[in-house]
């Protein structure tokens, strides 16, 4: 099972470097929904679920796997795609941060991960499963894109990135912690992300474009 | 089931809001939902349940040393907000009313959060709720201002959410009956057989996350432009309540990294931060011209006594708890204030605004005592808080280094504090300026909540409550388990 589960978390690997690389604001969405796909389904083959009675037995999880699916696979691209439209950004992402030192960084960033996550203890069951140094790897990358990129929307795309690893470290718990704790997050990343909409909407208004580099009045 | 009302009754109180007709009367809302928090509040400062109502949420003595002085605060602001609005009358206020009390339900919430996921839920609910709040006068500058606050804030709370769960994956490896729950009880009682590199781990996210909620330096970015471009009673909100909720986590989780054997690292990256806060605001505030991004920048002096103070053994905690009050209540003062002024002057920094003494007297006076008070002047509260959080720095626990940078950085804030208050308030108003003070005549409303804040302030100091003393020895006792 961890072979598989592995694999998965390698493609998120690959998809942090494919959103470091690309300069076009829709691939770079498109990497970020795959990526929310492939999160989704996580669930399911940590908790072994395959056959519709032991979905419904553990229905928490299946809850879980079907918002993650639903929220970052497809609502949040979808939004942003709209947002991107309605706000009528250039699709180029200008960035601070070139696309190859960004992927050098990213690629760094997760041998890295790699090392780190092999000094933390694990449980015999999380052994070998590349689960820690995948979720700091698609934190680095989410900051990374944070402070590499200059367009509001590819920012959000970073901080998405950064709660997907945020989300890739909580499947470590999601046997032991309540529901709560899991719906909670997706809620608030839902409604986290409608704000940030409307703000890059307001942005959009207020300066007709949507470059953080111009958000310069105040400083000291 | 009281203390159930505390967050129930603001959250009623922002669907009324929500729904309520009438843009002259919705603005009332909020001093009688805040009104009937406080009373709840202090009934229950003086008559505490005697056990938390469960184990995932309650009135501890930690939230009842707490949680009464964010209750007061919300009070004022809310009978100031009223004038405020007033004045405001061609913005839209359904939004702002309804948000203000969700914060203060969601801020009880998370004072009285005992689940490590029940706190971040409550924050990231207070992060998002203010986020309208700030936005409140739609200019370019509040655009950006909200822009840097969601950004940064956003990224703390994430980074304080994976805190949350390196501290759960601690619980879950230590094993044992308490494995995987996350209400802080049950992590105190696992204590040592929590697996000590993830406590570590979980430790450094936590403070970065709850400490840029709290606004740390250098995790403090957000601040200036935020509390700049907000309204004063959202920044008073914001400086009073916010704050003292990701303080109030960073505490529990401090216990919890004690019981697990940590306690000396926690406490002295918490000096640390503590002391680098101190530096950087005393700096800011040497340069800063503008009066109300100083006060931002005095929030960041007074987040880094409380962090020091925290990191410094009971006597500290005690007087950390102190400093809650004294500058929640001081620094609600200073933002009222400085808002009369700022609208009466229409411009904010030292080179446009001057002689305000003149022509709003009374906000000045209570803007240059205010900042008197909260640069220690006796008899106010911050003085006797900040002379224990002085006194455990030379204790035991403490470092007289420590002490040495938190009283140069003291007496550099309060250069910096007094430059910009007199450039404000003394001298020859602008002929400008003139014209534009007379649209914004000092009224009661927007006079005496400031007042009465300044009042209970300079309360603390001269004769402080028996009641308060004992909530705050209750919480220390709390947070510091006798061995």
């Amino acid at each position: 099972m961890n072979g598989t589960l592995n694999l998965l978390i390698g493609l998120t690997m690959g998809l942090n470097l494919m959103a470091l690389g690309s300069s076009r604001i829709p691939s770079l969405i498109r990497a970020m929904s795959v990526q929310g796909v492939v999160l989704g389904v996580m669930p399911l083959l940590i908790e072994h679920l395959f056959g519709w009675e032991a979905m419904l037995h553990h229905w928490p999880v299946l809850l879980v796997a079907v918002a993650t699916i639903t929220v970052k696979g497809i609502v949040i691209p979808r939004l942003l795609n709209r947002a991107m439209r309605a706000a009528n950004i250039d699709r180029d992402m200008e960035p601070l941060v070139g696309y190859v030192p960004s992927i050098l960084l990213g690629a760094g960033g997760t041998i890295a991960a790699m090392a780190l996550a092999r000094s933390l203890p694990l449980l015999p069951e999380h052994s070998g499963s590349l689960l820690v140094p995948g979720a700091l790897a698609a934190v680095l990358t989410g900051f990374v894109l944070l402070i590499g990129r200059t367009k509001a929307i590819s920012q959000v795309c970073g901080y998405l990135i950064l709660e997907n690893g945020i989300y890739l470290f909580g499947l470590l718990l999601i046997h032991a912690t309540p529901l709560l704790v899991e719906a909670g997050i997706l809620l608030d990343l839902t409604v986290g992300v409608f704000v940030i909409g409307i703000i890059v909407d307001h942005i959009q208004r207020a300066f007709d474009t949507l470059d953080t580099r111009k958000l310069t009045v105040l400083r000291e | 089931m009281k203390e159930l009302l505390l967050v129930l009754l603001p959250l009623a109180g922002a669907a009324l809001a929500a729904v309520w007709r009438g843009d002259r009367t919705r603005p009332w809302l909020m001093p009688i939902f805040g009104a009937a928090h406080v009373v709840l509040s202090l009934w229950l400062l003086v008559a505490p349940p005697a056990e938390p109502l469960g184990s995932w949420f309650g009135f501890d003595p930690l939230a009842r040393a707490v949680l009464p002085t964010v209750s007061l605060l919300f009070v004022f602001c809310a009978a100031y907000g009223v004038s405020y609005l007033r004045v405001r009358a061609e913005r839209p206020n359904r939004v702002f009313v309804s948000l203000m009390l969700a914060v203060l339900g969601l801020l009880s919430a998370g004072h009285m959060a005992r689940h490590l996921g029940l706190l971040w839920i409550a924050t990231e609910g207070v992060t998002l709720a203010a986020i309208p709040l700030l936005h409140f006068n739609a200019t370019p500058r509040a655009f950006e201002a909200t822009w840097k606050y969601l950004l940064v804030g956003g990224t703390g709370i994430a980074l304080s959410l994976l805190g949350s769960f390196a501290l759960g994956y601690a619980s879950l490896h230590g094993g044992g009956e308490n494995a995987g729950d996350l209400t802080f009880t049950a992590l105190l009682a696992q204590g040592a057989g929590l697996t000590r590199p993830w406590v570590l781990a979980a430790w450094v996210l936590i403070l970065v996350g709850y400490g840029t909620k709290m606004g740390l330096a250098p995790m403090h970015t957000w601040k200036p432009d935020a509390y700049g471009e907000a309204p004063g009673i959202v920044g008073a909100i914001l400086t009073g309540g916010v704050t003292t909720v990701a303080f109030t986590a960073i505490l529990r989780v401090r216990a919890v990294v004690a019981a697990a054997g940590a306690g000396a690292i926690a406490d002295r990256t918490l000096i640390v931060i503590g002391l680098f806060s101190l530096v950087v605001a005393a700096l800011f505030l040497l340069g800063t011209r503008d009066f109300k991004r100083m006060l931002a920048y005095s929030s960041v002096e007074h987040m880094g006594i409380l962090a020091l103070a925290a990191g410094l053994g009971r006597l500290g905690l005690w007087a950390a708890l102190f400093h809650v009050w004294a500058n929640s209540l001081t620094k609600g003062a200073l933002f009222l204030s400085a808002g009369n002024i700022r609208r009466a002057a229409g411009a904010r920094t030292m080179d446009e605004v001057g002689g305000m003494a003149k022509l709003t007297p009374v906000s000045a006076g209570l803007f240059v005592a205010g900042m008197f008070a909260v640069t220690a002047l006796p008899p106010f509260g911050p003085f006797f808080s900040e002379l224990r959080v002085l006194r455990a720095s030379f204790g035991p626990s403490g470092s007289a280094i420590a002490g040495i940078v938190f009283l140069a950085c003291l007496l550099f804030a309060f250069f910096g504090l007094t430059r910009v208050v007199f450039a404000i308030v003394d001298g020859r108003p602008r002929v400008a300026t003139k014209l534009n003070g007379r649209r914004f005549p000092e009224t009661a409303g927007v006079i005496v909540p400031p007042l009465i804040l300044l009042g209970l302030s300079l309360w603390l100091g001269l004769a402080l409550p028996e009641v308060l003393s004992a909530s705050w020895t209750d919480a220390v006792a709390q947070l510091y388990p006798a061995p």
